[in-house]
């Protein structure tokens, strides 16, 4: 049974990150521990929720550029609303997801009426909701709810006295519900289709208008989840919060073996991208002497690593077809 | 009769393309729809297809009147189409291909173990050992082609079409496809096979029908039928009487003028087999053959569109480099190729940017044409071509067809090339500029350039070629010149059934 | 002439509406005042301030008629910026310190045009790689230091005064006007057009579409070494973290608002700095205005929106009659020079 070729950027990513993790643990045999792990999945949740988004856009063969501006805009609309009415959080989280899903959507819909390219419309979207979480304040507004302090604490004490936090448990929550959405649905055949081409994704009989609108809204639902996550984690909500995690997230998605181009990919390999990029990050702490900035010339280098493989298998394919 | 079409009309702003047109389809039988380009095959098919509305007449599958609207309806009543660019998406495994649409699903997801057993299933039958868990993009086109017929009569299961299934397959895999098509007849269906190869045609085929300009020319047994008549239905020619006035004005010693260019073995596997050719100095020389015989693929050769493996080209000088356009265009060669708004112009700059756009390429960067010479030229080839625009700086995108060629090659005729490819010149021009473009050959060879005219259209080539080199199945084939260059000599040499080497008479 | 003024007018208007919005809650917008050899007032300070946008717009322009985009250019200008800086505190003088930040951003360049052209990765993915690991690398150079040096020739180029102006505006504008003569004065312009519109037939034609293309990125990284280098000199320190942080999107924006089509094509440099100063307009005259910062934003996404709308294909059959009307004018003299 050889290996199919549609699995090497996955393998290819799980390799890494294992080899990246062996590297870690002969230097600092203390990374190999569920404190270690566990502080790697808290980290880094609210960009693997939005990096699964993220993953489903570029499979299609979008981008969308808004989700590091909307999980901001979510944090303050959280704080904000929990500051001024007397509303329970969990009745928050429903309105915010509502309205984070249905600008999602809207911004398809956008994609798909006016024909342009994602790139343009997510950048409005982009402004579009930083400008609203400017509007609703300029300052960092902390989240004093005693609902928030529970959900801070929770976690899971793993073997090892490490905390499998309950936001980590949302983000790998989050991989799974992603990957059974993108690998084992219609919808999710969909998404690869339009990836693979348009033209062909409708001959086959794909709603393309439905399933872009789809697609961008499911963006915009993790998004809404992530920043819900964010806002946990950091607890409170802060307008100029997470600029450029858009970019950090389509790095993960690439370095998780997803083709930027679209077509091909799995939302499994994000996690492992993401991971990837908490490790490097972890190692620099751990080593204390190397300076952060190395951390963003690994994930260039891992970035142009990917590309050029992906670009490699891309042309082995097509010259055997 | 499982299928029959009655008086079906289509017509496009400009152009009736199907005019009344019957056909009929029995179920189990192999039925090849055969034209020229602009014949109107597409059309039809695109009718059955339910990509177009019809304007009148009406289709009956099975005695039920029928008006598909989109293909996926076409599909479900029962007519598949399998096209020659696979429509398949080979970033998804085979199964995911097979079942697209229909996943068996358990609890609302799609369950992958009955996805691939299903995938077999359809598969089985088909003689294909594949793991249908693998990319299509990992296998041949041969058998994504298989995948897609099998798709296509699992969906539908009445009509399938098959739409130039075997232009980019070998000979053993065109075997293995045939296989199929015969099983999948004898199973009952009905089959309409469109290809520009002949040979596949006298093999596989039960019956044919040819169209050409929109109309339906005739149905045939193709066991009744030879070659010549065939060709002769495709291309309509009863022209000898214009033949004969055309071609006393040739000149039968073209090829004793002097040399100009040498191509010796030029050629690329599985797009041309290697060929020689001679240019002589003010000369005409026209290729024909059918659609994919490869006379598009010998110009790109030639023009270095597309790197030849081995062979070379001299002139009185020494060689000459063609390895890619730039180089070609150095050495004095220039190319108007078959799509323009592909390949030819630049759609949103002016007709003036458009004419000087090569010779500025020509002379670099730094050495821009003063605008008043580029107004200068312009407006000389406007009315030397007679161009039709309103001035120089309308956008070449918004000119007719006729005229966006004239500028394409007012474009090649600034660059003052010796050696000038012009592959289908006419094509969707009308019939004024269609005559001055022939013209306008004529001017140019009398100043010594030579030029090279691909066309399916034989009478063009008649009327303006002084010698005619043949191609059949990526092959130059034969060629003939001087008062041999007849509609029927060209004919009867594309239908020539052994293209045997040693009747080849290659380039002097 | 006529045909070129034509072409920025949109822009013009846009630019005078906002200018006269402004005014109107804010009166003395418009005022300039000269003392001790200075003009200074609000206007002023929008043509200096928008010079890094300026002129990453230009280099973004001739990106984008290529079909492109150059996601990497707020990187550049944090690398050559830690380039000049590093030079400077290494003892080098001003010369030297520009030439190698110039250099750094050809280098720059060069590499997201061979990505570009040569590896034939699509240009947002290539200028990616840059965009993310660059500012690590201009980290390297500062090693996560301000790198601060004193106030000196090099200073002058961000905050010194040139005949009463602030010379980050001689810079934008003679970069501005130095690359549209090139293009226009060369054959540049139409080629990187051609190639932008339908790069099959420009090959065909004899158009050298790798070099082009690996020198229209070169030009990008070069303009925004000259952004690097005027913030720099600005704040007479290198902020590896913060130098161009995000202002490839607002020289995208500025090249959107300048009318060039991200779809590659016909393209116009003096456009697209218009929409440069229309940005910093709106960012200036927001603040002036006294309104709060944040609707900044939302105008501007209010921007991309409108121009959505006027450019997006699947519309253009309603925009057809307009353009078609303009086309007609009379006084479209066929021999009008278009530089």
């Amino acid at each position: 049974m050889t290996i199919n070729p549609r699995l090497y950027p996955l393998l290819a990513t799980i390799g890494i990150f294992i080899a990246a993790y062996i590297v870690c643990w002969i230097q600092f045999p203390y990374m190999l521990s569920t404190r270690v792990a566990g502080n790697l999945l808290t980290d880094n949740a609210y960009l693997g929720i939005v990096a699964v988004g993220m993953t489903l856009v570029i499979l299609s063969g979008g981008i969308d550029l808004s989700v590091g501006s909307v999980i901001a805009f979510s944090g303050v609309f959280i704080a904000v609303l929990l500051r001024e009415t007397g509303l329970h959080p969990l009745v928050v989280f429903v309105l915010l997801l509502g309205v984070t899903t249905a600008f999602g959507a809207a911004m398809g819909g956008v994609i798909h009426v006016l024909g342009m390219p994602a790139f343009i419309v997510t950048l409005a979207g982009m402004f579009l909701a930083r400008g609203a979480s400017y509007m609703l304040t300029i300052d960092s507004v902390p989240i004093q709810h005693p609902f928030y302090e529970l959900l801070k604490d929770a976690y899971w004490l793993m073997p090892g006295k490490g905390r499998l936090t309950l936001i980590g448990i949302v983000m790998l929550l989050s991989v799974a519900v992603g990957a059974v959405v993108a690998h084992r649905t219609r919808f999710g055949a969909s998404v690869f289709a339009l990836g693979g081409g348009e033209r062909t994704a409708r001959l086959m009989g794909v709603r393309v208008g439905a399933t872009t609108v789809g697609i961008y809204a499911f963006s915009g639902f993790m998004a809404g989840v992530s920043g819900i996550v964010f806002s946990i984690y950091t607890g409170s909500g802060y307008p100029l919060a997470t600029v450029g995690t858009e970019l950090t997230a389509i790095a993960a998605v690439v370095i998780g073996g997803t083709l930027l181009t679209g077509g091909a990919g799995y939302v499994l390999g994000t996690l492992f991208g993401v991971l990837t990029m908490g490790l490097i990050q972890t190692y620099i702490v751990f080593d204390g002497s190397l300076s952060s900035w190395w951390t963003k010339i690994v994930i260039g280098i891992l970035l142009l690593l990917f590309i050029l493989l992906q670009r490699g298998l891309v042309r082995a394919t097509a010259v055997r077809a | 009769m499982l299928l029959s079409i009655r008086n079906l009309s289509k017509s496009f702003p400009g152009t009736l393309a199907l005019d009344d047109v019957d056909f009929e389809l029995r179920a189990g039988e192999v039925h090849a729809l055969l034209g020229e380009n602009g014949a109107g095959k597409s059309t039809l098919i695109k009718c059955l297809t339910g990509a177009y509305r019809r304007d009148s007449g009406e289709i009956r599958l099975e005695g039920n009147p029928i008006s598909p609207a989109s293909t996926s309806e076409a599909q479900e009543l029962g007519i598949g189409t399998v096209y020659q660019e696979v429509n398949l998406l080979p970033n998804l495994t085979v199964a995911q291909n097979l079942t697209f649409g229909r996943e068996p699903r358990r609890f609302g997801l799609v369950d992958g173990r009955a996805q691939r057993k299903m995938a077999q299933e359809m598969l089985s039958g088909y003689n294909l050992d594949i793991d249908v868990g693998r990319d299509l993009g990992a296998y041949s086109v041969a058998i994504q082609q298989i995948v897609a017929i099998a798709r296509a009569v699992a969906l539908s299961g009445k009509v399938l079409i098959l739409d130039e299934p075997t232009a980019s397959l070998d000979a053993a895999e065109v075997r293995m496809l045939f296989d199929v098509v015969r099983d999948l007849r004898d199973q009952g269906l009905g089959i309409v096979f469109v290809s520009h190869f002949l040979d596949q045609v006298f093999e596989i085929c039960d019956r044919l029908t040819v169209l050409r300009n929109g109309r339906k020319i005739t149905t045939e047994v193709v066991a009744d039928l030879d070659r010549l008549t065939l060709i002769e239905h495709m291309l309509g020619r009863e022209l000898e009487e214009a033949t004969e006035h055309e071609a006393a004005q040739k000149d039968p010693h073209s090829r004793s003028r002097p040399e100009l260019l040498r191509f010796e073995g030029i050629g690329r596997d599985g797009v041309v087999e290697p060929f020689d050719m001679t240019v002589h100095k003010g000369e005409v020389i026209g290729l024909a053959g059918l659609l994919g015989s490869g006379r598009t693929e010998s110009a790109e050769l030639m023009f270095g569109v597309r790197a030849s493996q081995g062979g070379r080209t001299r002139d009185a000088d020494g060689p000459v480099a063609h390895g890619n356009p730039r180089e070609a265009i150095q050495s004095g060669f220039g190319f108007a190729p078959e799509d323009r708004k592909t390949d030819g112009i630049v759609a949103d700059l002016s007709v003036r940017e458009n004419i000087i756009l090569a010779l500025q390429a020509h002379r670099g960067w730094t050495r821009p044409i003063p605008r008043s010479e580029q107004n200068r030229l312009a407006d000389e080839y406007i009315a030397k071509l007679d161009i039709r625009t309103s001035d120089a700086e309308k956008a070449i995108g918004d000119l007719s067809g006729g005229n966006q060629q004239k500028v394409v090659l007012a474009r090649w005729l600034a660059m003052n090339p010796r050696f000038l490819i012009l592959d289908e010149p006419t094509r969707g021009i009308d019939v004024g500029a269609h005559a001055e473009i022939l013209r306008l050959i004529h001017e140019m060879t009398g100043q010594g350039m030579a030029v090279l005219v691909i066309s399916s259209e034989f009478d063009e080539l008649i009327a303006v070629a002084d010698r005619v080199i043949v191609l059949r199945d990526r092959r130059h084939t034969g060629e003939l010149s001087g008062s041999d260059v007849t509609s029927d000599a060209i004919v009867r040499e594309i239908a020539r059934d052994d293209a045997d080497p040693r009747t080849q008479r290659g380039a002097a | 002439m006529k045909r070129s003024f034509r072409r920025v007018l949109p822009q013009l208007l846009t630019l005078a509406a906002l200018m006269a919005l402004v005014t109107l809650f804010f009166p003395q917008f418009l005022s300039i005042d000269y003392a001790g050899g200075r003009l200074s007032g609000p206007v002023i300070d929008v043509l200096k301030r928008g010079a890094p946008v300026a002129l990453l717009a230009v280099g973004m322009t001739l990106v984008i008629a290529t079909r492109g985009i150059d996601l990497s250019v707020g990187t550049i200008m944090a690398i050559s910026g830690a380039v000049a800086a590093w030079a400077l505190s290494s003892g080098w003088g001003a010369g030297p310190a520009v030439i190698l930040a110039v250099g750094a951003g050809l280098v720059c360049g060069l590499w997201n045009g061979c990505l570009v052209a040569i590896v034939g990765i699509q240009p947002i993915v290539a200028t990616l790689i840059l965009m993310t690991s660059g500012r690590g690398i201009a980290q390297l150079i500062t090693e996560g230091r301000i790198l601060t040096f004193d106030a000196g020739p090099f200073a002058w180029l961000g905050s010194g005064i040139l005949l009463g102006l602030p010379v980050p505006v001689f810079i934008w504008v003679l970069t501005a006007v130095g690359v549209a003569a090139l293009m226009r004065r060369t054959a540049l312009g139409l080629l990187v057009e051609s190639i932008g519109i339908n790069r099959s037939a420009s090959a065909l034609a004899g158009v050298n579409a790798t070099v082009l293309l690996i020198a229209v990125y070169m030009a990008s990284g070069l303009c925004a070494a000259l952004a690097g280098i005027i913030a720099t000199a600005d704040i007479r320190g290198a902020d590896a973290n913060n130098a161009g942080l995000w202002l490839e999107l607002d020289a995208i924006l500025a090249v959107v608002i300048g009318g060039t089509s991200l779809l590659g094509g016909r393209f116009s440099v003096a456009a697209s700095v218009l929409g440069a100063m229309i940005i910093q307009t709106i960012d200036t005259g927001i603040l002036l205005a006294g309104f709060p910062s944040e609707y900044n934003l939302v105008i501007k996404a209010g921007l991309v929106l409108m121009i959505l709308l006027i450019q997006s294909p699947n519309l253009v059959g309603h925009w057809h009659f307009l353009r078609h009307s303009l086309r007609r004018d009379p006084d479209a003299s066929p021999r009008g020079a278009k530089s």
